[in-house]
């Protein structure tokens, strides 16, 4: 280490005194604003700026959404509140009732279950399709064919399509064209999960490294073997965990489908809550709760296992 | 002495008995819905779908129609918005308990409460709601509250608690108290991620509050469970596409405050 | 007599979760330490110059023996008299406590904390409060022309002043500072330890600095203090300590490396692993 530069300055005992002078000197070389005034702070303009565009905005928000929360607390609002919570300390527990409710439990869970099988008989060949990485035409050349590219992008149309129109207005749909109950149900899963697994899928696929399948697409292997012996191994984890996270939420949205007709617990509640009968609303609310917890359970043991 | 090929590892069962338990899962769910599949591929099926989906053409754009859908996609924009703010308020006061700064004992209760929050679908709330409500947006606006506060404040608890936690422990040993501690350090490092997350919740709830009004709670929802009960297809229609537009431009206004934010 | 800052008698702190027969991280120190002294503590790696500092700021409750703080025992009193006893003192540890996307004007005013309100705070938070005196201090550490920029796009060396700069701007009695040169080169070393004295004897503040640059610590201290292994060593005036001491607190240095684990190939393949 080099000696301290100032040594031959200082005086023996404090030290502090000469090394001020020292210290001055090196500090005034070493400062590259010279000025004695701090200056203005930049970001108070902006957070000014934010607050009021925020003001702005905020308030025919409130409008549209005709926010009153007042009436929440007047007389009838709170009469009808009040016997509709009393109603949820009793919660129905006869057989008969538990019965119906377990048969409609089953059926939300095999709504679900059957969608998102359909859905993956869908969205693993459209992934297939639209994946860049099993593109032969690009190897060697950095753009594929665009008779290739132009496949690729309509099917990824399709997908963002599926994708962006809410579960519940294709159970809206087919529920118009084939009648209430759970077909239309299972349908609806069916389209927007693919659309959903499909964009997922080859997301995924995409980020993985590409080294293995390029070389064997490069040695001249077919686009399915090299998807099953290069991409899939190292992605295959991740491909599960995200499929059985799509179970999950499709038990959500098949209970939830059930207020427009396509059977499930959905369907009860809203009857439920029609006739303002709380006791049944509260058991099929327990149950319901219990079944996203078991869901949520089931989900994360799978996980752990296949992934 | 020749050397014996080592035997292939055994494979766990467990993983065998779990991937059949789906399977049979699967296969019991076509077995027991009462699946009208068979319908669907009858020349009948075929020419009513056709009928119905011709009916969709062309989409009402008669400017009364139109200014009536704009007015119903802000209210749905706003539905949105508003519930996703509420939420990050709860959320957030919420989170501190959820990350344990109170002890064990609150951390569990609280994570509970935001479990069954969070596990109630957006739907439902909608139509709980609207006892104490009545019919129309502020209904969907508290329930969308609701359960976003759910799903935020179990985020916004696991934020907390994978925080680095050296700043706020220096600030507390050098004589501040915990709250200004919590403020300056603690929120400081978690305010990018937590930002990030309502939006993507924002994403979320703008595809919700679209299909709130099917059960009354207004918006394009309502508009569209009335047309399509009086078979109006072409209104229909429009409404659908309102209903992506407005998704798309959430979508594009996410992920351009998301960029913005947390550079 | 005045009261002194720290006396320390037969001291011995454990390592916090440490086994009950294991080293202590302090062993049976005695120290005293007056008001308005300035000393530096040096060591090898893990002879518990962060545990005294630890120990000195009231954060580590002692095993054994008697710890005077400002002539009280902190841990004989209540919660709030120990808090006010902390902000009486500043430590700035050896990694710089800031957060990352925090601009330096709000990192650096947080050493006001102790003395402002919770609106005051969330205020300041908001709008900088003093910039002006986070902006001298910055200066006498060569960063002002970095006041309103981001923690993390400042330099290993820029970091560690900002942490020091957080010293000048609270009211402390005491300046406790762990390791402040180890991301700086010598001229830089050379105004820091400056700043920093020059500030503690305006204030006639205590400074404990622990430092692994002996050259530093012999040329800029009065009083050096040797610990190895959790054991004060010498406790002396700078004049009086040679070579040979020095030498003989950092002789064999190397630790001993953990030996690399064999890799283990599973007992059982799960299905998702091969085809």
């Amino acid at each position: 280490m080099r000696p301290c530069p100032c040594r031959t300055k200082r005086r023996p005992g404090w030290p502090w005194a000469p090394a001020s002078s020292a210290a001055r000197s090196v500090s005034a070389t070493l400062s590259l604003s010279p000025q004695r005034l701090a200056p203005p702070d930049p970001a108070w303009r902006r957070r000014i700026n934010a607050c009021v565009v925020f003001l702005v905005l905020l308030w025919p928000m409130l409008v549209f959404s005709e926010f009153k929360p007042w009436i929440l607390f007047d007389s009838q609002s709170l009469a009808a509140s009040g016997r509709f919570l009393a109603g949820f300390l009793h919660p129905v527990l006869g057989r008969e009732f538990l019965g119906i409710v377990l048969v409609n439990t089953w059926q939300t869970v095999a709504i679900a279950s059957a969608g998102l099988a359909l859905a993956m008989l869908g969205a693993i060949p459209a992934t297939l399709i639209v994946t860049e990485r099993l593109s032969i035409s690009r190897l060697g050349r950095g753009r594929m064919r665009p008779a290739a590219a132009l496949v690729r992008h309509s099917v990824r149309s399709l997908l963002v399509l599926l994708r962006s129109v809410p579960e519940l207005v294709w159970a809206l749909l087919f529920v118009r064209v084939i009648g209430l109950g759970p077909t239309a149900g299972v349908l609806a899963i069916a389209l927007t999960y693919s659309g959903m697994l499909g964009k997922v899928y080859a997301e995924i696929l995409e980020s993985s490294s590409a080294h293995g399948t390029d070389t064997l697409l490069a040695n001249g292997s077919g686009r399915i073997a090299a998807f099953l012996f290069g991409a899939l191994p190292e992605s295959a984890s991740e491909l599960v965990s995200y499929t059985v996270y799509r179970w999950e939420c499709a038990i959500r949205g098949s209970a939830v489908m059930g207020f427009v007709g396509a059977g499930g617990l959905g369907q009860r509640m809203d009857e439920a809550t029609r006739n303002m009968a709380g006791g049944e609303v509260a058991t099929i609310l327990i149950v319901f709760v219990l079944l996203v917890a078991l869901a949520d359970l089931v989900s994360k043991l799978l996980r752990r296992r296949l992934g | 002495m020749t050397p014996r090929l080592p035997a292939p590892p055994p494979r766990a069962w467990s993983t065998w008995l779990l991937l059949a338990a789906l399977i049979a899962l699967v296969a019991a769910s076509f077995a027991t819905l009462p699946l009208q599949f068979g319908e669907l591929f009858t020349a009948e099926a075929w020419s009513t779908t056709r009928e119905f989906l011709g009916g969709f053409a062309p989409p009402e754009t008669a400017t009364p129609f139109l200014t009536k859908t704009g007015y119903a996609a802000l209210e749905t924009l706003s539905m949105s918005a508003l519930g996703t703010l509420l939420a990050v308020i709860a959320g957030l006061a919420l989170a501190v308990p959820a990350a344990g700064r109170f002890g064990a004992a609150p951390r569990a209760l609280v994570r509970g409460l935001l479990n069954v929050l969070r596990a109630v679908p957006e739907l439902v709330w909608a139509s709980l709601m609207l006892v104490a409500a009545g019919l129309g947006p502020f209904g969907g606006t508290l329930a969308l509250a609701f359960h976003t506060s759910g799903v935020l404040g179990r985020l916004f608890g696991d934020a907390l608690e994978n925080a680095e936690p050296l700043p706020q422990q220096t600030l507390i040993t050098n004589g501040a108290a915990p709250l200004p501690a919590f403020f300056y350090a603690t929120l400081q490092q978690t305010l990018p991620q937590m930002l990030s997350y309502t939006l993507y919740r924002w994403e979320n709830n703008i595809r919700a509050a679209a299909v709130l009004g099917v059960v009354g709670a207004g918006g394009l929802g309502q508009m569209l469970k009335y047309h399509l009960s009086l078979f109006q297809m072409q209104d229909a229609a429009s409404v659908i596409i309102a209903m992506l537009a407005l998704v798309a431009l959430v979508d594009a206004i996410s992920f351009v405050l998301r960029r913005s934010l947390t550079r | 007599m005045a009261v002194p800052t720290y006396r320390l008698e037969q001291l011995t702190v454990r390592h916090p979760g440490a086994a009950a027969g294991a080293a202590p991280a302090l062993d049976a120190i005695d120290l005293v330490v007056a008001q308005g002294e300035q000393l530096a503590v040096i060591g090898p790696s893990g002879a518990g110059k962060t545990s005294l500092l630890a120990t000195l700021s009231c954060t580590r409750a002692p095993d054994m023996g008697r710890l005077q703080v400002f002539g009280a025992d902190p841990w004989t009193l209540g919660e709030t008299a120990r808090h006010q006893l902390r902000a009486r003192q500043c430590l700035a540890p050896q990694t710089p406590p800031l957060p990352p996307r925090q601009r330096v004007v709000t990192a650096v005013l947080a050493a006001r904390l102790p003395q402002w309100s919770v609106w005051q705070a969330l205020v300041s938070l908001v709008k900088p409060s003093d910039p002006q005196a986070a902006f001298e201090a910055l200066q006498r550490f060569g960063l002002g022309d970095k006041l309103y920029a981001r923690v993390d796009r400042l330099s290993g060396g820029e970091r560690q002043r900002c942490g020091l700069a957080r010293l000048l701007l609270s009211d402390a009695e005491v300046f406790l500072v762990d390791e402040p040169l180890s991301a700086l080169d010598p001229t830089l070393s050379q105004l820091t330890i400056a700043s920093l004295q020059q500030e503690a004897a305006a204030r006639n503040a205590t400074l404990v600095c622990s430092l692994h640059q002996v050259e530093v610590a012999r040329a800029s201290f009065s009083r050096i203090v040797g610990l190895r292994a959790g054991r004060i060593v010498f406790d002396l005036p700078r004049e009086q300590v040679t070579d040979t001491m020095i030498a003989a607190l950092y002789q064999n240095e190397a630790f001993d490396a953990p030996l690399p684990v064999p890799h283990e190939t599973p007992a059982r393949l799960a299905v998702g692993a091969c085809f």
